[in-house]
């Protein structure tokens, strides 16, 4: 019987209210099991291991089984939450966006979507082709590719947790900033030549994929894949680096950083620049010691810092970067990029 | 006998996909040769923004994500 047979549209329409209905039951499931880890953490410390409140491993233990959860939550939640919204947003239809635009409000807009388009570092390079081929300016291209990493879900998510909302707002604005004043640095020093000549050569056919046809099913689908690959790889970091923070939370002096890591130890900000160049990847282990460190008399200019310069200047992309750029254009990004994140760190440790 | 070529310069998701189309091809029998493009300037000529790539038969079907098996198995049994 023709009738009894959903069309494919009918179909595809209550596959997608059902992945719907299993999205908002999880969330619901998601924000339940947010709010009890609190009370759950401190019932294991200090019920059943029978650890004393206030007592330093007490404290520790207490941390640790609190903010691993909770960030493990977070990051899950964040991750898919970002990574649905980015299906809306092709790297083909950025670069039709921005192919027409000027510098100025190109780079403002290159990098609001550097923040929203996902790209692996490995994809930097044909971006980077495919960008500057298709006549987006040069400064344009750097913002996008400044911003991308700079503003990534798992230093948010992070971020958010460690640090609440006002320090991530912080570290959002001040890191789109630098993509976007960095970008128009680089366009006004006209570096054109300084890109690999083969580039330039390149004629690229005209095969890029039609636009994909997205559903929610879909959108969901791929979404939830993204949790998987990044909560799977970044879990042990994070269970670690909240570990080494909940060492540092029970068992070092209050104070005890302020020299060294304060606002009077000016040369922390640059020497915080050049340690996280080599921490690539590793932003999740890297910011629960961060928050700990603060709560001991670091100074939060130097370790916003130091969190920028570990995501936004890895040495693994600049290797692969250098396959596009000439020497002359790839150290004057990381020189940019570098003073800005200083820049940003000097003002906050004057400002707050 | 089918062409696949895989565009990437080697990254993780670029040798997942191509163990994919080799599983794929295993799977259901297919003759078919996969080639690997790692030169920047050669997986060029597909206008690619995003690794991995998919070629078959000189056509790019995919970039910058893994396809799931089954639209391997549209792809290569056209």
């Amino acid at each position: 019987m023709a009738q009894s047979l959903p069309s494919p549209a009918q179909a595809q329409r209550s596959a997608d209210t059902r992945a719907w209905l299993i999205v908002s039951g999880v969330t619901v499931l998601w924000l339940i099991a947010y709010n009890s880890v609190k009370p759950l953490a401190d019932w294991l410390t200090f019920a059943l291991l029978g650890l004393a409140p206030g007592s330093r491993l007490g404290d520790a233990v207490a941390f640790f089984l609190y903010d691993v959860p909770k960030i493990l939550l977070l990051l899950t939640g964040m991750i898919f939450a970002i990574s649905t919204l980015r299906t809306f947003f092709s790297a083909e239809r950025v670069r039709q966006t921005l192919g027409g635009k000027r510098e100025g409000v190109g780079n403002v807009i290159g990098a609001g979507l550097g923040v929203l388009t996902p790209f692996c570092s490995c994809s930097a390079v044909p971006l980077f082709i495919g960008f500057v081929k298709a006549g987006v300016p040069l400064g344009v291209t750097f913002s996008f590719l400044i911003a991308a990493p700079m503003v990534d879900g798992v230093a948010l998510a992070l971020l958010l947790g460690l640090f609440g909302w006002q320090l991530a707002g912080l570290y959002v604005v001040s890191g789109m900033t630098i993509a976007i004043v960095a970008g128009l640095i680089i366009g006004r020093m006209n570096m054109e030549r300084h890109v690999e000549d083969f580039v330039w050569e390149i004629r690229g056919g005209d095969g890029a994929v039609a636009e994909e046809q997205y559903t929610w099913t879909r959108r969901f689908a791929e979404a939830w894949e993204q949790v998987r690959e990044i909560v799977g790889k970044v879990w042990p970091y994070v269970v670690i680096g909240i570990a080494i923070g909940a060492g540092i939370h029970g068992f070092v002096p209050e104070d005890a950083l302020a020299g060294i890591m304060g606002k009077e130890a000016w040369w922390s900000v640059p020497a915080g620049v050049i340690l996280g160049v080599p921490l690539y990847s590793n932003v999740a282990g890297v910011i629960p010691v961060v928050d700990a460190l603060m709560a001991k008399g670091a100074a939060m200019g130097t370790m916003l810092a130091f969190m920028m310069s570990v995501v936004a200047l890895s040495l693994p992309e600049l290797i692969i970067l250098r396959r596009v750029l000439k020497p002359r254009l790839i150290a004057t990004f990381v020189g940019i990029v570098a003073t800005g994140i200083m820049l940003v760190g000097y003002l906050f440790n004057l400002v707050i | 006998m089918l062409n696949v070529k895989v565009l990437g310069s080697g990254c993780a998701n670029c040798k997942r996909l191509e163990q994919r189309v080799q599983k794929v091809l295993a799977d259901h029998g297919l003759e078919g040769e996969v080639e690997k493009v790692t030169d920047y300037g050669a997986m060029m000529r597909w206008n690619i923004l995003k690794t991995p790539g998919l070629v078959v038969d000189d056509v790019l079907v995919a970039s910058g994500r893994i396809p799931n098996e089954d639209e391997i198995v549209g792809w290569l049994t056209k």
